[in-house]
């Protein structure tokens, strides 16, 4: 385990359990930035890259808001307010289609649901101050998690996490607006491929995560999940059965390895 | 579509429900990720979800499964990420390969 910063380090209980959960110390091993550390303009053009392209679907978004029929100020403060694009996707398209107020938010909280366990793992990575915390928490979303998890140490997590917050934030409900706005101008969205922004992006921020037959495993089984109950279970219910992707395929791991440690005893 | 009292109050109760999300992974003790299991978990969760995420919107329409323009669209995408396209050049070639599909009748 790296440890940069010299920071004595914490002492746990060494786990049972093998691989890569077993180091004893703090969950992230991050140092902070070192002389080794990603240069911030490194950083800040990746989050940069990711502000743009998201912030740029947030026009989508407006177009699909107003023409789920909307008001541009009911629009603007789901941007505002809600910004997480997947939620508010959901909760226009649910109120589109006559579902009641609860159900229709019940759908997107759900769908928010995974912003929880970014957060999770982003107070360990950022280590922010807590009065900052609420400010910060407007900002775990799928891609300031993308971004700053992929980072080699804490200072450019910390630059990641905010440079691709502030570009989002500020693009996604300027796009927002406009989308809404020109609406009537743009006509049919479809037409233009715009709704195929939304997945794209989706898989960019999925593919670098990719990396082991585990990852790979849970990424199938949650698409084969995700779209074998979409068609009988109500909007935004689907993808939370394909979170259990994660547990299942943990639970056969856990399972095989038993079995060859088993194996090897005798 | 709802009236606009119903609608704020759908807006209200996503926001506040989202933001308590946002704010209860931030707040939850260190401790709590110190188990390599919450860890493990913790780290294959959004995978299971953006997966599913990106299945959903290629190929769902409402709660019907549907193979359109947007599947090639993804394609592409995904041949823009195996030669290690930058984000934008991914996106971009989802949108304009979608788009043409689509112009052709696909």
């Amino acid at each position: 385990m790296r440890n940069v910063t010299g920071v004595a380090e914490r002492t746990a209980p060494a786990s049972a359990i093998p691989g890569p959960g077993s180091e004893p110390a703090s969950p992230h091993p991050v140092p902070e930035a070192g002389p080794a550390g990603r240069p911030d303009r490194a950083v800040v053009r990746d989050a940069l890259g990711v502000g743009v392209a998201v912030g740029l679907s947030g026009f989508a978004f407006g177009v699909t808001s107003a023409g789920a029929g909307l008001s541009l100020l009911q629009t603007c403060a789901l941007s505002l307010l809600v910004f997480t694009g997947a939620s508010q996707f959901a909760l226009v398209g649910a109120l589109a289609a006559g579902g009641n107020p609860f159900t229709a938010a019940a759908g997107a909280f759900f769908l928010g649901t995974r912003n929880a366990f970014y957060g999770l793992r982003l107070s360990q990575l950022l280590a922010l101050p807590r009065p900052v915390r609420p400010l910060a928490a407007h900002w775990v979303i799928d891609e300031t998690a993308a971004v700053s998890l992929a980072q080699p140490d804490r200072r450019a997590a910390r630059v990641g996490f905010t440079v691709t917050g502030l570009t989002l934030y500020v693009l996604w409900n300027l796009t927002t607006l406009l989308g809404a706005l020109g609406a009537e101008a743009v006509g049919d969205t479809d037409a233009w491929g715009l709704d195929a922004a939304g997945p794209a992006v989706f898989l960019a921020l999925l593919a670098p995560m990719l990396r082991t037959a585990t990852e790979r495993a849970v990424a199938g089984v949650a698409v084969v999940l995700g779209l074998g109950f979409l068609p009988v279970l109500p909007a935004g219910v689907p993808v939370l059965v394909a979170a259990l992707a994660a547990p299942v395929v943990l639970w056969c791991e856990g399972r095989r390895a038993g079995r060859t440690a088993k194996g090897a005893d005798r | 579509m709802n009236g606009p009292t119903t609608v704020w109050l759908a807006i209200g109760l996503t926001a506040a429900g989202c933001y308590l999300l946002k704010l209860l992974g931030l707040l939850v003790p260190a401790g709590a990720l110190e188990r390599p299991l919450v860890r493990r978990l913790s780290a294959l969760l959004p995978v299971a979800l953006l997966a599913a995420l990106t299945a959903q919107q290629t190929f769902g329409a409402g709660s019907a499964l549907v193979v359109d323009a947007r599947g090639a669209g993804l394609a592409a995408a995904a041949l823009a990420l195996v030669l290690r396209a930058p984000f934008l050049v991914v996106v971009a070639a989802a949108v304009v390969v979608t788009a043409v599909v689509r112009a052709l009748g696909g």
